[in-house]
C-alpha cells in the first residue's frame, strides 16, 4: 500500500491524476479464513480493519453481495453526533465520535470528518423540555451538548427562520458542537484499503446463501454464490438483510426492514453552515462539500427490501424544510434514493453473541448507523476476538427481547418514530 | 404511488389514504398468565420480516376506518390480494 501523504497527491496532481494504482486487490475466496464479515459496508469493513489491526486476526474475508459501500453506506445523510439520552446509547454513540476523531489520519485516508455542529430545533413546550433533558443527560455521560436561543440558533445557522409568525416557531435549539458529517464512501474506501494492507481479503459479489453448521449446532463455514468456504466465526454486519442471513442460521430475529429515503439538490455555493434536524417536523438538512444541499426524514411505513420509497414521503420531508428554511423554496432537488434499515423494536442496535456458537451479529441500527460506524466496528471485532462483549456493547445483547431490559432511544432517530 | 385494494369499499384507492398496521396474523395469547419469557418475546417482538411474499395488516384510515389483510411482495412492493381481517390466512 503506498502512502498518501500532501507530496504524494502534489505529485499525482503533477502527473495529471493519471497514474492511481488500484487502492485494495479485488480477492477471489479462499478455501478457509479464521473469521468471516458477511457485508461490506462501513460497520463490517471496520470490523474486519479492527480484528487485524488491533487483535492480529488478519486471515479475515469481507464478503459483500454488492459492491463494497454500496448499501447504506452510501445511502445515508453522513450526519454524526452522540446526543443520546440513555447512559448506554451515550457510551455506545460517544465510542464512536471518538474514533472518529483522527480516524483519517489512522487510515492515511481523508474520511473529511467535519466539526461542524449538529442543532436539534424545538418548537413547543414538550420539545423544549425534552431537548433540555438530554442536555442535562448527556452532560452527566461526559457528552457536549448546549441550549441556544433562537437568536443564537440563528447566529449559528443563518438561513433558519426564527419569525415568531413562522407555521412551526423556533423556541430555541440543543447544539452538539463535536457533532458533523463525514465522507460516506471514504469511509469504507479507506477501511477497504487499511484492511487489506493487512491481509485482509474483500471479496464483492459474493452474496452468502446459507450458513454451514456441524454437529454442535456451532457454525463451519458457509456456502456463497461464489462456493463453500469454511470458517469458525461469522460476524454479520448485513443491516436491512440481517432477517435474511439470520434465518439460514435458523435465528428469528427481532427487526423489521424499511425502506428510508434521502435526497440531495443541485450544488449550490455554501450557505449552510452545520445539521439542522427538527423532530417535530420530520427533518434534516446539511450542505456537502460538492455544495448538494443533503436531506432526510422518517421511513417509509411499510416493510420492503426494494431501496426505493414513496413520492409522498418527500413530499412531507420537503414541505417541513420549505417552512423552516424559506431561502430553499425554489431549490431543484436533484436525486433521490432509498437504503434498506433494519429497524429493533426499541430503536436500539443488536451488537454481541447469538444463540449460535460462533456466529455474532451486528445490526438493528435502524436510521441511524453511519454515524456509529467506527464504534461499531471496533465493538464487533472486540466480541468476535474475546467471543464475549466488550462492557459498551454488552447492554445492547439479544437477550434484552426476553428480560425486558430494552434501551428505549427516542433519540435514536433524528426524528420522531 | 401504490394504489391498495380496500376489500370493505371494493375499491383501488391510493396508498395515502391507508396506514400499515404491521405483520398480520399475530394472535394475541388466549392465556397470557400462562406465557413463559420466550412466548412473551416471540409475541412482542419477534417478526416474520421476509425478502418476498408477506402477510400484513392494513388500515383504511381516510376511507373506510377498517383494518383489513393483504400479501404483498416486499421485494416490488406489488399487492398480490387483500382479504378482510378474519378470513384465513392466503
Amino acid at each position: 500500500m503506498t502512502h498518501h501523504s500532501a507530496f504524494s497527491l502534489f505529485a499525482k496532481a503533477l502527473g495529471g491524476h493519471k497514474d492511481w494504482p488500484e487502492q485494495w486487490p479485488d480477492a477471489a475466496p479462499k478455501p478457509a479464513y479464521d473469521a468471516i464479515i458477511v457485508g461490506g459496508g462501513g460497520h463490517g469493513l471496520g470490523a474486519a480493519y479492527y480484528l487485524a489491526k488491533k487483535y492480529g486476526i488478519t486471515n479475515v474475508a469481507v464478503l459483500e453481495k454488492g459492491w463494497i459501500g454500496g448499501g447504506n453506506t452510501g445511502r445515508n445523510t453522513t450526519i454524526i453526533r452522540s446526543n443520546y439520552l440513555y447512559d448506554e446509547s451515550a457510551h455506545l454513540y460517544d465510542h464512536a465520535v471518538k474514533l472518529w476523531d483522527g480516524l483519517s489520519q489512522e487510515l492515511n485516508y481523508n474520511v473529511m470528518y467535519s466539526k461542524r455542529g449538529v442543532m436539534m430545533l424545538a418548537h413547543n413546550v414538550h420539545d423544549v423540555q425534552s431537548l433540555q433533558r438530554h442536555i442535562n443527560a448527556n452532560r452527566l455521560n461526559g457528552v457536549d451538548n448546549e441550549w441556544l436561543t433562537p437568536q443564537q440558533a440563528k447566529d449559528y445557522c443563518p438561513p433558519l427562520n426564527i419569525s415568531p409568525d413562522a407555521r412551526h416557531p423556533v423556541l430555541g435549539a440543543a447544539l452538539q458542537r463535536r457533532g458533523g458529517t463525514a465522507r460516506h464512501d471514504s469511509v469504507a474506501w479507506g477501511y477497504a484499503r487499511a484492511a487489506a494492507a493487512l491481509g485482509v481479503d474483500i471479496i464483492q459479489n459474493c452474496a452468502v446463501t446459507a450458513i454451514r453448521r456441524g454437529a454442535d449446532g456451532a457454525v463451519e463455514g458457509v456456502e456463497t454464490t461464489r462456493g463453500p468456504i469454511a470458517t469458525k466465526r461469522i460476524g454479520v454486519s448485513a443491516a436491512g438483510n440481517t432477517s435474511v442471513v439470520m434465518q439460514m442460521a435458523g435465528l428469528d430475529f427481532p427487526l423489521e426492514s424499511y425502506p428510508l429515503q434521502a435526497l440531495v439538490s443541485e450544488p449550490v455555493k455554501p450557505t449552510f453552515p452545520c445539521v439542522v434536524m427538527s423532530n417535530t417536523v420530520h427533518a434534516y438538512m446539511s450542505q456537502s462539500d460538492k455544495g448538494e444541499l443533503v436531506i432526510g426524514a422518517g421511513t417509509d411505513q411499510y416493510v420492503s427490501y426494494s431501496q426505493r420509497g414513496a413520492l409522498h414521503i418527500i413530499e412531507h420531508t420537503l414541505a417541513a424544510i420549505c417552512e423552516i428554511f424559506p431561502i430553499y423554496r425554489r431549490m431543484r432537488m436533484l436525486r433521490t434514493w432509498g437504503g434498506i434499515v433494519d429497524v429493533t423494536p426499541d430503536r436500539s442496535p443488536i451488537l454481541g453473541k447469538t444463540p449460535v456458537k460462533g456466529l455474532y451479529v451486528n445490526c438493528g441500527w435502524g436510521t441511524g448507523g453511519f454515524k456509529a460506524t467506527p464504534g461499531a466496528g471496533d465493538l464487533l471485532a472486540y466480541t468476535m476476538a474475546k467471543d464475549e462483549p466488550h462492557r459498551i456493547n454488552a447492554p445492547f445483547n439479544l437477550d434484552r427481547f426476553r428480560n425486558g431490559r430494552l434501551i428505549d432511544e427516542a433519540a435514536a432517530a433524528a426524528v420522531a418514530h | 404511488m401504490i394504489l391498495i385494494h380496500c376489500p370493505y369499499c371494493d375499491e383501488k384507492r391510493p396508498e395515502i389514504e391507508f396506514a400499515n398496521a404491521g405483520q398480520a396474523h399475530v394472535a394475541r395469547p388466549l392465556d397470557p398468565s400462562s406465557q413463559s419469557d420466550e412466548e412473551w418475546e416471540a409475541y412482542l417482538f419477534i417478526r416474520a420480516n421476509p425478502r418476498g411474499r408477506h402477510h400484513e395488516r392494513w388500515r383504511h384510515v381516510h376511507g373506510c376506518g377498517r383494518f383489513f389483510n393483504a400479501v404483498r411482495d416486499t421485494v416490488t412492493d406489488k399487492f398480490e390480494t387483500t382479504y378482510k381481517a378474519g378470513e384465513p390466512r392466503r
